[in-house]
């Protein structure tokens, strides 16, 4: 691990507003809800979380204790989703241009949404053009298959993404 | 002798400090027991004790003997003790105090002595003054340990509260120890203590040169040092003392003496300008207790400091958005945090006190300059965000001095109040009646929202200031009311410019309306015969709102705000109980809106002019008399206008003013007296135009308007007394017996006669016998019914002929019915049997049951009659079964088995029954088991033998349990499933804990057997609801890991159930729960789970995904860790 923090004094952003879904009343039994924008983005964040409902539990940044959404790491705007075509592309913005932890933070979203979409979903992470140092190499570390499959088989790594979707207790 | 030598163990006991806490306290009670009852007395326990109290080892004789005397003492407080024993007794404690190693001994001692009261033997006031005089030489208090020191402070508190005389003769030497004890203390329980021992002795030594006086800075440093308080540990100590108490005690000791005036006010002043919210509140509650205390005189030279930091408190504490809501038309209309709502109690104290403060107010620069900024915006979003708080804090201030009293609001009212009507541009009046017209003058009326906001604050301040009428009397009408005359002068003016205020806003601005509305409202709410605004005036105001609410034909902002302000007035009229303003009232709201109601033309919708007038009629017991009589009125001119000319819109309105009276008022009805008188009269008066309108000219559908009178018919019986309810049954038995509905009763019970039955009754019949059948529905077991041997036939012939209420109605009758042979009751006619023997009207035999055998019961199983008849026969059956089961009569029980015996494929002669019947059966059951609302339950006066779903279900559930297994055909076994899935999830849930093991096999049979067809997706639900209730109960733990394998089978088939979403949710949920269950009993599963979960990630649902991701996170953690997705 690295000793010190890469960036010491993020700007923490406050949380905004949460839209809230208008059509939450649908009577209809056989309307179809595709899976949208929102919906990932509360996967992301807003934690169903199953042991302790009181608690919201989002994707942590590894280095400090605010959440991605407070650091502005992500944004429901940063959500791309196509249901009919199972598509979905996450966009992420690093806090500084040289974050080594960008590539534990793209894992967490993947291992998330892996673990919460169905599996006929192709998934795609990226990194906000020109917010990183070595933006190409990132993109294609974190778009690759196996490397995503080996990396998941590093027991280190898994308990640090794990450790990255655990909750925060606020 | 055995008492002594008990004594010798107890003792030993105490004394020995090996022993456990509780075994000190057994020997202890045993002691003060036997000292109780006399068996010893406290001579011997002293000559007993002799050794340890004299012993050298320090630690017996300070715990066992001095300790065990004090605790003995405590125990013995209602004792009478000789005088001589209480003297040497404080004799003794009083020089062990001296002693460091005994000081708690010594100390709860001359507490426990200090304590007694009355004829129980006391302590004199010298030996009072010796226990003062020996712990304020020798004890040094802030050296001991926690206990000790709050003994030593309760002490204190007690001697100066009962031996006030002993101590000022000490005089110096008690302030001096007070100070030496409090002098760094931290423990809150102590602080408390010692607050109130520096409150006593401020109340003890009051003169100037007494040695509070003099001691008056050091004492005051003592307790300043903890203000304000704050606690360090927030946690964990639960039992010490909140901190507003304590904070509370600390205000009381700063204030307590004048002395501390020059030292307090500027501390208070000072921490008054901290940024900390809590120091801010602090200092204001504590300046309004010294403003109570110090007097006015010692206040005075603090005035100039005072109001600065005051103001800036207003300032700093206010809001600047304004409400113009429906929810602030009786507030002020913006949020009042808690350092606003002190400054405010300050303000108003210190007015109040000294009325030359007020002089501060009224010369203050930022008061004055307000009017400036009130003319400088005619709206108020338009203002800058610093001159809405200036607006808004100056009205504060001004309208809580005006508040203060009636004095004050003279000078407030005659300083500003012409000032913001130039400002404003209202005229006064320059002799009564006679105004001076806008258009003559140059000056006409400037309706700045600002000014208009202060002019309402002010009026509502002074109304508060009219004494009720008795005080009225007593206080000369003098100068004194000087504010009255002011506002009397301008009143009509101003009322004209509320008035037009709200004629000129429009719909999106609401700010207009409500100004204008929240200002005839004050203008409206001053009371009694002094009160500035005239009758007349009063009028115009009433006269305004209600052209308001009948002019509008939508529901604005501005409707709903006259509406509730009209209502404020009624309460307000109600409640100050004036006879006169209610008068207007009546003539200009009531009488109105009652006539508006009955017209049946106006442009204002007929829903909203019910609304409207059952608010504010609710107000007064006479105007409630007054709308009910309308509301009869408009009924019955509805009514016949439909008859007659076929006018349907009227029939709509009935309906309306049904469901008005269903829904605004039978809720109403302990609150408002005197309206089930009314109501019942409503009712007498629906039969009887009824009764009159003999033709209906038009046919009409309208089964709204039906299902409404019949609604409102049933709840009125349902509310009304048994007299009541009595008159309004003959009134309908009346109506009924001069219709063709009695030709009915003559029609014999045969096939051939059923067979010919059409629903040919006509609409008007139809209308009465609903009706009818919702009076009986209503009506109380005590209730006495003409005739009802005939009233059986009349429903049992028209429930077979398809009118369900009637069957209902038959039901709730038989549920009622005195039993017993030659009837108790007088009342009734007709006993249950000879009523049940109308019923199922035996075949053949002379028996009387109702199983299959009867006429009933052979239509049920198809042996004769068209299908229609049959089920009819099986759903009115239901009610009947229902009714007796409800009171526990035995029939029910043969009533089940026709049921069940219609679910079985075939009868007993061997036809097969039609599937339709059988579905009637079974919904039956649900019939049978459901908590109804419209008839048989509590509202109408069922009776209900408690437990009575648990004997059908231990009943009927073998049976049906056993006719599943037989059944032959699939369609009579899900039949059957639908039966018992009624039953079970009807059932309270505890009795299916009991039976888990037993029910949960068939439970499952049924989920899987129900999910086949769509047409049972509520029962299915219903059913899995029982289901997902046993998994997390311990009761059915055990049975549920035993059929772990079949529930999660069961479960995954059911979380792509395509026809009900809650379906798939709750079965995911149930999965979810099941992990609660031995890991090993459900590991092997997981794989399936977890593939049926998956494929629920892909729901069309929302929420049906969201628990999927839940579940599958969960059963994906019991998994080994090396597969992380």
């Amino acid at each position: 691990m690295v000793s010190g923090l890469i960036n010491e004094n993020p700007t923490v952003y406050e949380r905004k507003e949460r839209r809230v879904r208008t059509d939450s009343t649908n009577s209809d039994e056989f309307s179809v809800e595709p899976i949208d924008q929102l919906e990932i983005f509360d996967i992301l964040f807003f934690d169903f979380a199953f042991i302790n409902i009181h608690h919201i539990r989002d994707i942590r940044d590894p280095e400090h204790p605010y959440s991605l959404e407070q650091l502005k790491v992500l944004t429901e705007d940063s959500v791309e989703v196509d249901d009919l075509k199972s598509y979905v592309r996450v966009t992420f913005t690093p806090t500084v241009e040289h974050c080594s932890m960008a590539t534990i933070i793209g894992l967490s979203i993947r291992v998330k949404l892996m673990r919460s979409l169905p599996p006929r979903y192709k998934i795609d992470i990226r990194v906000a053009p020109g917010s990183h140092a070595t933006e190409a190499a990132l993109n294609k570390q974190l778009n690759d298959k196996e490397r995503v499959a080996a990396a998941l088989e590093n027991p280190n790594l898994v308990e640090m993404v794990d450790e990255c979707l655990s909750p925060s207790f606020e | 002798m055995a008492a002594l030598n008990n004594l010798t163990e107890h003792l030993e006991a105490f004394v020995d400090v090996t022993r456990s806490p509780t075994h000190h306290a057994e020997s202890l009670k045993a002691i003060a027991t036997s000292l109780e009852k006399g068996v010893l007395s406290i001579n011997q326990l002293v000559v007993e004790m002799d050794m340890y109290l004299t012993t050298t080892d320090d630690v017996v004789r300070a715990r066992g003997s001095i300790l065990l005397l004090a605790e003995m003492l405590d125990y013995l407080k209602s004792k009478p003790l000789d005088n001589a024993v209480v003297h040497s007794l404080i004799g003794f404690f009083t020089a062990k105090l001296a002693e460091w190693r005994s000081v708690r001994g010594a100390l709860s001692g001359c507490l426990a002595l200090i304590k007694r009261k009355g004829v129980a033997g006391v302590v004199t006031a010298v030996d009072a003054e010796a226990v003062a005089k020996s712990m304020a030489q020798s004890i040094q208090v802030q050296s001991l340990a926690l206990y000790d020191r709050k003994l030593c402070f309760e002490l204190l508190e007690c001697l100066l509260e009962q031996y006030p005389e002993a101590m000022i003769n000490l005089g110096d030497l008690m302030v001096y120890a007070t100070c030496e004890a409090i002098d760094g203390e931290k423990d809150p329980p102590c602080l408390m203590i010692a607050f109130h021992v520096v409150e006593l002795l401020a109340r003890l030594f009051p003169s100037p040169s007494g040695p509070v006086a003099s001691e008056a800075s050091d004492l005051f440093e003592f307790i300043s040092c903890y203000f304000p308080l704050h606690y360090t540990h927030t946690k964990g100590d639960e039992a010490s003392i909140p901190r507003e108490d304590l904070s509370r005690g600390l205000s009381l000791a700063i204030s307590s003496t004048p002395f501390f005036e020059p030292y307090a006010i500027p501390l208070l002043l000072e921490k008054l300008s901290a940024s900390l919210p809590v120091a801010k509140v602090d200092s204001l509650k504590c300046l309004k207790d010294c403003a109570v205390n110090y007097g006015v005189s010692r206040m005075k030279k603090h005035y100039k400091d005072l109001w600065p930091a005051l103001k800036d408190a207003l300032y700093a504490s206010t809001k600047t958005d304004l409400s113009f809501g429906l929810e602030s038309l009786t507030s002020p209309g913006f949020e009042m945090g808690e350092i606003h709502r002190e400054a405010v109690n300050l303000l108003q104290r210190l007015v109040k006190q000294d009325i030359s403060f007020l002089g501060l107010v009224v010369e203050d620069i930022r008061v004055n300059m307000v009017f400036d900024t009130i003319s400088r915006y005619l709206r108020y979003e338009e203002m800058l965000d610093t001159s809405k708080l200036e607006v808004l804090v100056v009205s504060q201030i001004l309208s809580v001095s005006a508040r203060s009293s009636v004095e004050s609001c003279n000078i407030i009212f005659e300083t500003f109040f012409s000032r913001l009507m130039n400002t404003l541009g209202i005229v006064e009046k320059t002799s009564p009646g006679d105004l001076v017209h806008n258009e003559n003058s140059t000056v006409s009326t400037r309706l700045y929202h600002g000014g208009l906001h202060l002019c309402i604050e002010l009026l509502t301040a002074s109304k508060d200031l009219i004494p009720s009428s008795e005080e009225c009397t007593s206080t000369p009408e003098s100068a004194q009311q000087s504010w009255c005359s002011i506002v009397n002068r301008f009143s009509a003016s101003l009322i004209e410019a509320f008035t037009s205020a709200v004629q000129s806003s429009n719909d999106d601005c609401s700010a207009d309306a409500y100004l204008g509305v929240k200002g005839l409202l004050a203008m409206g709410m001053f009371r009694g015969g002094s009160s500035p605004v005239s009758r007349s005036e009063f009028e115009k105001i009433l006269t305004t709102l209600t052209s308001i609410i009948a002019a509008n034909s939508a529901k604005t902002v501005k409707w709903e705000l006259a509406l509730k302000a009209l209502v404020c007035m009624g309460s307000f009229i109600d409640r100050y109980s004036e006879s006169e303003k209610a008068m207007s009232y009546m003539a200009i709201v009531v009488e109105n809106l009652v006539s508006l109601v009955r017209s049946s033309h106006c442009s204002l919708p007929h829903p909203m002019i019910l609304e409207a007038t059952s608010e504010v009629c609710s107000t007064m017991p006479t105007y409630v008399e007054k709308m009910v009589e309308g509301f009869e009125e408009a009924f019955c001119s509805s009514f016949s206008d439909f008859c007659v000319n076929g006018n349907f819109k009227s029939i709509e309105n009935c309906s309306q003013l049904l469901e008005c009276v269903t829904n605004k008022l039978l809720p109403r009805l302990t609150e408002i007296d005197g309206l089930e008188k009314s109501l019942v009269n409503f009712a007498i008066s629906m039969w009887n135009q009824i009764e009159s309108s003999i033709v209906f000219s038009y046919d009409f559908n309208g089964r709204e308007f039906v299902e409404a009178a019949m609604k409102t018919m049933g709840e009125i019986v349902g509310v009304a007394s048994v007299d009541s309810q009595n008159s309004i049954i003959q009134k309908a038995y009346n109506v009924i017996s001069s219709s063709t509905l009695p030709a009915m009763e003559s029609i014999p019970l045969t096939v051939a006669a059923l067979e010919g039955l059409q629903r040919n009754l006509s609409t008007r019949d139809e209308l009465i016998l609903s009706l009818f059948a919702s009076v009986i529905i209503g009506a109380s077991p005590k209730a006495s019914i003409p005739d009802v041997k005939s009233l059986v036939d009349l429903f049992l012939v028209s429930f077979l002929k398809g009118y369900i209420r009637a069957a209902q109605a038959l039901g709730s009758m038989i549920n009622k019915l005195v039993t017993g042979s030659g009837g108790t009751n007088i009342s009734t006619d007709c006993s249950l049997e000879e009523a049940c023997d109308i019923i199922f009207h035996e075949s053949d035999s002379s028996k009387t049951i109702c199983g299959s055998e009867t006429f009933l019961g052979k239509i049920c199983l198809g042996f004769c009659g068209s299908l229609d008849l049959q089920t009819r026969a099986i759903t009115g059956l239901a009610w009947i079964g229902k009714g007796l089961l409800m009171r526990g009569d035995k029939r029910v029980n043969e009533i089940a088995l026709v049921l069940m015996e219609c679910l079985k494929s075939t009868n007993s002669s061997g036809n097969a029954l039609h599937p339709s019947a059988m579905k009637h059966a079974a919904d039956a059951f649900l019939t049978l088991m459901s908590d109804s609302e419209v008839c048989l339950n509590r509202k109408f006066h069922a009776v209900i033998r408690p437990l009575y779903k648990q004997r059908f279900f231990s009943i009927t559930v073998p049976i049906l349990e056993s006719l599943i297994v037989n059944s032959q055909t699939p369609l009579s076994r899900t039949m059957l499933h639908v039966a018992l899935a009624h039953v079970v999830s009807n059932v309270p849930v505890t009795v299916i804990l009991d039976n888990t093991k037993k029910l949960l096999s068939v439970i499952l049979e049924g989920l899987s057997v129900l999910s086949v067809d769509s047409v049972h997706k509520e029962t299915l639900f219903s059913l899995l609801l029982v289901l997902s209730g046993t998994l997390t109960d311990i009761k059915g733990q055990q049975s549920v890991s035993d059929n772990a394998h079949r529930i999660i089978e069961c479960l995954v088939k059911l979380t792509s159930y395509p026809h009900l979403m809650v379906v798939r949710e709750t079965a995911i949920q149930c999965l979810a729960t099941l992990l609660e269950l031995p890991h090993g009993r459900i590991y092997p599963f997981r794989r399936e789970v977890l593939q049926a979960v998956t494929k629920a990630l892909d729901d069309p649902k929302r929420r049906v995904r969201e628990e999927a991701i839940k579940c599958r996170q969960a059963w994906t953690s019991i998994s080994s860790r090396s597969t992380p997705f």
